[in-house]
This record gives structure tokens, sequence and C-alpha cells, in this order.
């Protein structure tokens, strides 16, 4: 094939697998959150159960006005939901459906991913800074603080599949797992699964955005399609840190017919992790500031390297 | 700090938890199982809600019933109420009797735009002529369109509930204990 229409077609699917499985998961959140809390959720557009409305909900964003601040750095305020949007689209690039689907074939993919998905930090901090409003300047503070304190437990659960693997590929990892993972890599899938909630200010981690106390957050001047560009990156984010879960934790496509089902087997296990992502969100309430740093540096940051000992120690007593 | 203080402040330093499951737990358990219930939603348009028979959605008029006595236009705190009436006499009945005046409705109107639904109205009427109606799906587009006037207050009518039963234990009407009462029987003549 051309290399140059390779190159596009990628890209293409890359772009379509980004814009239809965030609204997947949207929806599931407006549903399974609905009746979590005992109501119903959308009901009416599309006909059936709602199935539409995010489709609305994007109708309705791209006819709203698109509000600049005065005061605001137009540049940074402006360019601020694409900081914050594209670096989970060149993640989502290299993650693997399986060992043959994948937007771009990365040597050192488990690296890529966790560098390009850092990246979204600039967004937040460039949107609190650029908004010229105190709020968006506290939100931007806290996300800041947060974003970095749960990068390192974060990359150090990932060290420890890495090194169990022997491997820094997404698809070396996935090949290497066994069921015996789930017991082995235990402490490290949860310190992962708490800190990419941290990363994506969801869940009990929604302090930088907490409506109640500095009403949005780093959003809280955004209107129109900015805004939506910045939920959008929310959920296009629970898509990566899902399916990065499913690849590194659950082993991806490993599973019955798993010759041809492979990609399915990856999405499911990342539709479960998304659900569950949803389901804490539903049922805990937001953690304080010093509590969320305390859990990061005394809890996750241990845990997360007696992980990579007891690995570690694996690692050599299976090699002798 | 004296020891008492000391005592009284000790066990709210170590709260007991509740339970075996921590709370983490808990609050999943509670959310899923909220998950496998029916919704308590009541999809509105759709479906009417149930309304209990005290509900206070809209005041409707018995004209009938009303002689233009004016008490609910006077105890009307917001004065939304409003009352024309003019007396009309009735010819005698009978060779020679007395021509009777009456009190004749000409407009009773509500605006429901001032109104504030305090039911003082319904309560001081002494002929029953306003009553509370469930009724709510009167919204207007024109705040000019909320004073309705006795036509649309009588449409009302028939959605008024009957009024709820009495306790089991309560003391009985006073019409009824009224009607059950004893004829008067004539002065016996004294011997």
């Amino acid at each position: 094939m051309n290399p140059l229409l390779e190159v596009v077609l990628r890209s293409l699917s890359v772009l379509i697998v980004f814009l239809v499985l965030p609204l997947l998961v949207g929806q599931t959140e407006h549903k399974v959150m609905a009746h979590l809390q005992g109501r119903l959720g959308p009901m009416y557009a599309g006909g059936y159960h709602g199935w539409a409305q995010l489709v609305a909900d994007a109708a309705k964003f791209i006819q709203k006005e698109d509000i600049t601040p005065r005061a605001a750095d137009r540049w940074v305020f402006k360019l601020a939901p694409a900081v914050a949007l594209v670096p989970y689209l060149v993640a989502l690039s290299v993650i693997p459906l399986s060992a043959t689907v994948v937007g771009a074939d990365v040597g050192a993919s488990a690296l890529f991913v966790l560098a390009a998905s850092s990246v979204g930090i600039l967004g937040l901090l460039m949107a609190g800074w650029g908004s010229a409003n105190k709020f968006a300047l506290l939100g931007g503070m806290r996300a800041a603080a947060q974003l970095l304190s749960y990068e390192l437990p974060l990359v150090l659960s990932v060290a420890s599949v890495a090194l169990a693997a022997g491997s820094v590929s997404l698809t070396g990892i996935a090949d290497a797992w066994t069921p015996l993972w789930l017991v082995w890599q235990l402490p490290g899938a949860l310190v992962f699964l708490i800190a990419s909630l941290a990363e994506l200010q969801r869940g009990p981690f929604d302090m930088p955005i907490a409506d109640s106390e500095i009403v949005m957050g780093p959003f809280t001047e955004y209107t129109g399609l900015r805004f939506a560009f910045f939920l959008l990156a929310e959920y296009a984010g629970i898509v990566v840190m899902s399916l990065l879960f499913a690849v590194l934790f659950l082993g991806g496509w490993h599973g019955p017919f798993s010759d041809a089902l492979g990609p399915l087997w990856t999405i499911l296990k990342g539709y479960v992790i998304a659900i569950l992502i949803i389901w804490f969100r539903v049922s805990w309430p937001r953690i304080r500031e010093d509590q969320l740093q305390r859990l990061a540096w005394l809890i996750l940051v241990p845990v997360a390297l007696a992980q990579l000992a007891i690995t570690a120690v694996g690692v050599v007593w299976s090699s002798r | 700090m004296t020891d008492h203080q000391h005592a009284q402040g000790s066990p709210s330093k170590n709260p007991k938890p509740s339970g075996i499951l921590p709370g983490l737990v808990k609050g999943l358990i509670t959310t899923a199982r909220t998950l496998g219930r029916p919704s308590h939603t009541a999809e509105y348009p759709d479906t009417k809600p149930y309304l209990p028979p005290r509900t206070q959605g809209v005041i409707a008029l018995l004209e009938e019933n009303c002689t233009s006595c004016m008490l609910c236009a006077r105890e009307c705190p917001d004065w939304c109420i409003y009352i024309d009436s003019h007396k009309e006499t009735l010819p005698a009945t009978t060779e020679g009797g007395r021509e009777r005046q009456r009190n004749v409705l000409d407009r009773f109107a509500i605006d429901f735009s001032l109104c504030m639904y305090c039911g003082i109205c319904v309560e001081v009427c002494p002929f029953d002529a306003l009553h509370w109606s469930p009724e709510f799906e009167y919204a207007e587009l024109d705040i000019k369109d909320l004073l309705h006037e006795k036509a649309r207050l009588g449409q009302w009518m028939p959605t008024v509930p009957p009024p709820p039963a009495l306790d089991p234990s309560s003391a009985e009407p006073q019409e009824v204990t009224a009607a059950n009462k004893p004829a008067r029987k004539p002065p016996e003549t004294s011997p």
C-alpha cells in the first residue's frame, strides 16, 4: 500500500475511534449514573431511551456563543482546549486493541502513552491562567498539584508491569500477560486505577473542578465548543485510561477466541473499567486537597514502590 | 484541660466504625442496590403525577354557592380576587307578601399572577363556594392571561376531589350530630 495513504487511513480510523468511544462512555455515564441514583436519565432524544442525547448536546454546544473574557490572555485562553484534547488523541493512537490492530506501532508505547497523556495538564494550567478568573486560577493550581503528585504512582505502577514483561511496548506487555498477574500485579493495578482516576480529575478526585466551591475550576469562563472540547477531553481520557488498564493489567486481547475477537476483548475490558470509574464517581464523596496529597505520597507511592520490589523479586526468581 | 473535659473529648477522637465493611464499600453497595431497583422517576408529561387530595393546585368556584358576601376578597392578602355584584328585587311569592332582595354575582375573577396560594379565601368562604383543585397545568405565555373569570374558575369544579374521609376515631361531623338528635318534644303540659 502507498505509505502516505496508509498514514491517512490509520489517522482517520484513530480519529473515528477517538470520536466514537468517548460518546459511548458519555452515554453510558448518562444512563448508568442515572440508574445508580434511582433516576432514568435522558429518555427523549432519539426516541429510544435517549440514545441521541449527546448528539443533541453537541448541536446545542455548537449554537452557543464563543465568549472570550476581555481580561483573558487571548491566545492562551483559546488554545487551552486543544492542548487538553490533542494529547489524548495522540495517546489513543498507540494503544493496541490487539497485537495487529493499532494506530501506530511504536516501540516504547507504554512510555509514549504516559508522556503524551501528561501533556494534557498543560491545557488545564493554560485554561486556569488564561481565563483571568480567580476560580479558574484556583482550579488550575489544584489541577497542577494533583496531576503532578499522581503522575509518580502512575509511572511506578506501569514500570512494575513493564519490568514483569521485560518490555516497554504495550503489545509486548499484553503478550507477556498471564492470569497469574491478576494476583501478582494486584497492588500495582489498584495504584494505577486510583492514580488514573486522579489524573482524570473524576470521581472522588474532582477537587480542581469542584463545582460547589470554585464554580467549574479552569473551565469557568469557557462556553460553547471550547467547553465541549474540555468535556470531550475528559471522556477521551476515560477511554485512554480504561483501555490502558485493560492492556496493562487485564491482558488486553487475551480471552476465548482471541484470534477472531481480540479487539473486542480489549474494548470490553476497557468498558468494564469505564463503568467502574463511573460507579466510583457516583458512590464516593470528594476528597479534600490535603487528603488527596496524603493519599498520593503516603499510600500510593509506597505501595507502588513495594509492588516494584515484589515484581523485581518475582522476575529474578523466575529467571533463575 | 481537666479530666472531665478529657473524658468527654476522647470518644469523639476514636469514633467506632459501624459495621464490618468500610464506608467506601458500603457506598458502592448502596448505589449498586439502587441500580437494581426500578427508578423513582415519574415521566411527567406521559404519566400524570399522583397528587394528594389536599393539593393546592388551583382555586375552583362553585358559582351557585356564592352570595357575593365579599369575605374572600377582603381576607385575601394579595387582593387578587375581584367581585362585582348587584342587588335584585324578587317579587313577593304570595299575595300581600314582602318583596325580597338578593345579590346577583356579575363578576368573580382571581388573578393567579398575584395569588400566593395561601388558601385563606377557601377557608373563609362560609358557603363552600371556593374549593382547592389539584389541577396545575394552566401556565400562560402572557402574565395578563392569568386573570381567570368565573366561567374558567367554574370549569375546574369537576376536578375537585371529594373530601377525604374522616379519621376512624375522630368526632362525627356537626351535621350528623345535629341530624341524629332526637326531635324536640312538645313541652309537657303541667298538671
